[in-house]
């Protein structure tokens, strides 16, 4: 059977986020903080939906009534160089 | 419900004191009123340091690192750890004197410490620039280190419930039930909750828990601010930090580097929203110090809070008027680094009625009156 790649940025498969909410994590935080799940660059916008979806499912919940993870700037990466006033 | 102790926050202290309490056979409950690991230790860069000023938080430092050394195999999970280094700059030769003094106080408490010439800080990170960090010197331990706070804290967690620990996330105490002077448990979600010890570890948030067993504690939230960049091969092995620009950065586990700095914007009280002051200024400093990362990415800005004591060290022990309301906090920044050796005094209190001297010398009652010693060496 192929992956279910949910996180592409750090390579985490839907296998892997259902065996950590087995073992007890069951806010996207703490999965977040396990797995590194929206902690690449794309900075979750490709699986946080997913997670939340296998989340809820997996705990019987509605996506609405989970914890959502909180956004965090900057809302693309961006170098120090450009941050610091300097050209690149 | 009835425990023999009921634990206050799910960070670092919450999570090591429900390990070691429920291994020594006692009941226990750890009530997080978020998740796990969502104030301090969550947001923290994990250095472990053992280059104070003073000589309790050098001594809990130097334990500390030799619990941190075998903790992967004692909770049989990896936590990350790491020994490579902490490299202080020195900036002037007032900094210099200063430094040659906490080198001998480290040294003559077996702390492998020394300082080094700018040749030598290029050699140990040879992405630093000691012109552009305006140092003249530094001061290097090599078995400084890291570890992964999540990791850690989860590692606790797990062995903590296979040792009975009932552990409750998105429950917060209510109440801190007393009878006469003593502590008799919490309520929490409307359910009372019977305990002989109730621990506050609940790091920024202490001073509210503290209030609700009607005890006031000098302690205050500090904002502060990270930032994370993309992930890089390994360039270098320290944390470099540096008391003057109060900068620290080092290159974690993944390959990201991590990093912070007191912003221009700093304040106290709970305040969560990141500041564009302190993003620019840290980028500004990080790279003055490493020039090459100006070509790197940031990814990820964010703040959590310092939980600052009077005199920066932690507070810890038990109150002396609310008997069975044991304190825990007041780590102002710290609180990841010196938790193996505070938690396991505090549990051999707690288990075996054990003494500590350092019981005695963090206790709250220090701040009554008496000249207090400040821990000088505070970054970030």
């Amino acid at each position: 059977m192929s992956r279910k790649i949910v996180c592409r940025c750090e390579d985490i498969d839907e296998e892997e986020i259902i065996k950590a909410i087995e073992e007890g994590y069951t806010d996207f935080e703490e999965l977040r903080k396990i797995l590194r799940i929206g902690m690449g660059p794309c900075q979750g916008r490709t699986c946080i939906p997913l997670v939340l979806k296998i989340l809820a499912k997996k705990t019987g919940k509605k996506v609405e009534d989970l914890n959502k993870p909180s956004f965090r700037p900057p809302v693309i990466p961006i170098t120090l160089g450009s941050l610091s006033g300097e050209d690149e | 419900m009835k425990y023999d102790v009921v634990i206050i926050g799910g960070g670092i202290n919450g999570c090591s004191l429900a390990y070691q309490l429920s291994k020594r056979g006692l009941k226990v409950a750890l009530f997080e009123r978020d998740y796990i690991c969502s104030g301090a230790t969550g947001r923290c860069g994990a250095g472990i340091r053992q280059q104070w000023s003073t000589e309790e938080n050098i001594i809990l430092a130097r334990e500390s690192v030799k619990i941190f050394k075998n903790l992967s195999k004692e909770l049989g999970e990896d936590i990350g750890f790491r020994q490579g280094g902490y490299l202080i700059a020195v900036h002037d030769k007032k900094e210099l004197k200063d430094a040659e003094e906490r080198v001998a106080l480290q040294k003559s408490l077996g702390v492998d410490v020394r300082i080094i010439d700018k040749d030598e800080i290029r050699s140990i990170a040879p992405i630093l620039d000691p012109d552009g960090m305006r140092a003249i010197a530094a001061t290097f331990c090599p078995t400084d280190g890291h570890a992964d706070p999540f990791k850690t804290t989860f590692a606790y967690v797990k062995s903590a419930r296979k040792h009975g620990t009932d552990i409750f996330t998105h429950s917060e105490v209510k109440k801190i039930v007393k009878e006469r002077s003593r502590v008799k448990g919490v309520i929490v979600n409307d359910k009372n909750i019977k305990a002989d010890y109730v621990i506050n570890a609940a790091g920024a948030w202490s001073k509210k828990v503290a209030k609700l067993a009607g005890i006031e504690i000098p302690n205050t939230p500090l904002r502060k601010e990270a930032i994370v960049t993309e992930r890089l091969k390994r360039i270098f092995d320290c944390m470099v930090i540096s008391f003057k620009d109060g900068i620290y950065f080092s290159q974690q586990n993944e390959g990201q580097i991590l990093g912070g700095i007191p912003g221009p914007d700093e304040r106290t009280g709970y305040f969560f929203q990141p500041t564009f002051s302190f993003l620019q200024h840290m980028a500004r400093t990080l790279t003055r110090y490493a020039p090459v990362l100006k070509h790197i990415k940031i990814l990820r800005h964010w703040t959590g809070f310092y939980d600052v004591s009077p005199d920066a060290r932690p507070i810890i022990g038990e109150d002396p008027n609310v008997k069975g309301f044991i304190h825990c906090h007041g780590f102002s920044g710290h609180g990841f680094m010196l938790s193996p050796m505070v938690t396991k005094i505090l549990s051999e209190y707690i288990a075996d009625g054990k003494d500590s001297e350092y019981l005695h010398s963090l206790s709250i009652e220090r701040f009554k009156g008496k000249k207090i010693k400040r821990e000088m060496s505070v970054v970030g």
